[in-house]
């Protein structure tokens, strides 16, 4: 420890790598707890989903054990077909979103708060969004049988009913999520070039020509965001499930991410090796799309 | 502009758009309006069968007074804050730090690191519920609002890192490389030049945050049980089964449980905006 080390940090080791270790310190806290809460529990997941397990004593191992009970679960399959459901459906939010947004695409008075009232649901709680629904579907006093009943038809019990249920949650769900793909595409009309437009115009092209040929192709990122928030939106529905039906009539509005829920900490005894199993199928359906995602942003990346 | 701007169309289509832009909106918020209705109706209203008749008189200071007086509600609201606000400064200041790490630096494993955090956001949350939930019980933290906190600042920072390294990408880079030819030390050029500069993003990610995990149920239902530490929509559930079927009570519950977020959006527009639809434009 002499004075002439203190004076000349500029010969320092840490000096002269800075450029090397600098990003790794500011990362350092971000990496701990994303591995501690996030990439470490995939991999006890996945492990676990190889052992029985009461969440108290002991795990035994029981090799695939679990994912051959899965093949022959009537509930898991269909909590799956329940999942493509929802997969397919809640894509409808995309064109729906565009619709509005070309809707709402205007300049006159009092437009931007037009332009929020429609957002408006996304800002909502999902639980919150799930009770306004079940009292919306209520057979005694909902609004949707006062309006079936107006026009001559009904009543409808939307979510008491199997065939039903699926449905009627879904459709709660594509309420808020119609209204996010509808601000990505108002803020990807915004910056649609107005020269392509015009030059457009001038050719004779409009309406739905001018949509699909001019419009639409400029609005790909726009899409592309909306594609990501609606598949994720659509694999994570659990508090609507939950809040509106609980998994029922008789089990048929389940989703993996419900039917893995109840499995785990259901109140007869957790299964905490069979949820693990179903949480894993969940994932890997999720993966293909996360792999899709990321395959095109390091497109992205690379074309910079 | 797409589609044709209404002063360059015909007059009769110009008062129908008028026209309909309330009708529109009035369909599409129809299912929350009528909650709203209901919130401000007396109970006898509802005894007497009368669900769907304008409010026999305006009930809503006693229903929403009630709320809070009656119910274990305001316990509920405030730990939603207590859990929502440490959230969003800690999953903001780790952003910070990671997104000028991938932002500014080029290193081997940048995109590998950057990718992981992107993929670790799109998970389904059931791959983590077991051993979260076993890492929390371990930590003694189970049922406490710090529990739901550290999860929550651990797992937004993957989206918050995405949100902060792409804004950080887009600015002037010339700024940082004047600076080190200044012979700034890199902690300085993060403090005083990136920093400032970011404070749009840290605004907007705020804005938005905060609204995810207000909002959020599931690590609630998980992570927390009883009113010591649940925020209000886990809460609201205990609350709808304490009123039963007094649908004026339920209706006004779940406007307040609804509110910070919405008044959040209403006060922050155009943060939560430019947060919710960064990319949308290239």
């Amino acid at each position: 420890m002499t004075d002439t080390t203190a004076a000349a940090p500029h010969h320092s080791w840490f000096h002269r790598n800075r450029q090397t270790i600098t990003p790794w310190l500011f990362l350092l806290p971000g990496i701990l707890f994303f591995t501690l809460y996030v990439v470490y529990p995939i991999i006890q997941s996945i492990s676990l989903s190889f052992y029985k397990w009461d969440g108290l004593g002991e795990a035994t191992y029981v090799g695939t054990a679990n994912y051959e009970r899965l093949a022959s679960d009537r509930a898991f399959t269909v909590s799956l077909f329940n999942n493509m459901k929802w997969l397919l459906l809640y894509l409808l939010a995309i064109p729906a979103g565009l619709f509005i947004a070309l809707f709402l695409n205007q300049t006159v008075r009092g437009i931007r708060i037009y332009k929020s009232l429609f957002f408006f649901p996304f800002v909502i709680s999902q639980v919150v969004v799930g009770l306004v629904f079940t009292w919306f579907y209520d057979p005694n006093f909902g609004l949707l049988n006062g309006i079936l009943g107006a026009v001559g038809l009904g009543p409808i019990n939307v979510l008491g009913d199997p065939a039903l249920a699926t449905y009627g949650i879904i459709a709660a769900g594509l309420w808020p999520q119609t209204a996010y793909c509808m601000i990505l595409y108002l803020t990807g009309l915004n910056a649609v070039d107005p020269e392509q437009i015009e030059a457009a115009r001038l050719d004779g092209a409009k309406g739905w020509r001018m949509l699909w040929h001019i419009i639409v192709p400029q609005l790909k990122p726009a899409t592309f965001i909306a594609f990501v928030v609606t598949i994720i939106g659509a694999l994570r529905s659990f508090d609507l499930i939950s809040i509106m039906t609980n998994g029922g009539p008789f089990g048929s509005t389940r989703v993996l991410s419900f039917y893995m829920f109840e499995k785990a900490l259901s109140e007869y005894g957790f299964r905490m090796g069979y949820g693990a199993a179903i949480a894993v199928v969940l994932f890997f359906i999720m993966l293909f799309f996360i792999a899709y995602f990321l395959w095109s942003m390091y497109q992205d990346e690379k074309g910079r | 502009m797409f589609p044709t701007p209404l002063e360059r169309t015909s007059r009769s289509w110009q008062i129908g758009y008028q026209s309909l832009l309330p009708v529109a909106v009035i369909a599409w918020l129809l299912p929350l309006l009528a909650v709203a209705m209901f919130s401000v109706k007396p109970s006898s209203d509802f005894t007497g069968g009368d669900y769907w008749s304008w409010p026999s008189r305006f009930a809503g200071f006693e229903n929403y007074g009630r709320v809070f007086t009656d119910s274990p509600m305001p316990r509920y609201i405030l730990n939603s804050f207590m859990i929502t606000i440490p959230t969003v400064i800690g999953a903001v200041a780790l952003s910070c730090m990671t997104g000028f790490a991938l932002g500014v630096y080029r290193f081997r494993f940048n995109l590998v690191v950057f990718f992981l955090f992107i993929a670790g956001n799109f998970v389904p949350f059931q791959i983590l519920m077991i051993p979260v939930r076993d890492l929390t019980i371990d930590a003694g933290l189970y049922n406490t609002k710090l529990g739901l906190v550290l999860f929550h600042i651990a797992f937004q920072t993957g989206f918050c890192t995405l949100f902060m390294r792409n804004f950080i990408r887009a600015l002037p880079f010339e700024l940082i490389e004047a600076a080190r030819v200044e012979g700034i030390t890199e902690f300085q050029i993060f403090w005083h030049i990136v920093l400032p500069l970011m404070k749009p993003a840290i605004a907007a990610l705020s804005v938005l945050i905060f609204t995810f995990i207000w909002n959020d149920y599931f690590w609630a239902v998980v992570l927390t049980q009883g009113p010591q530490a649940q925020p209000v929509t886990a809460g609201i559930t205990s609350f709808n089964a304490q009123f039963g079927v007094a649908y004026h009570m339920l209706s006004a519950g779940s406007i307040v449980a609804a509110l910070p977020p919405v008044l959040m959006f209403f006060l922050m527009q155009r943060h939560f905006i430019a947060g919710l639809t960064l990319g949308a434009v290239k």
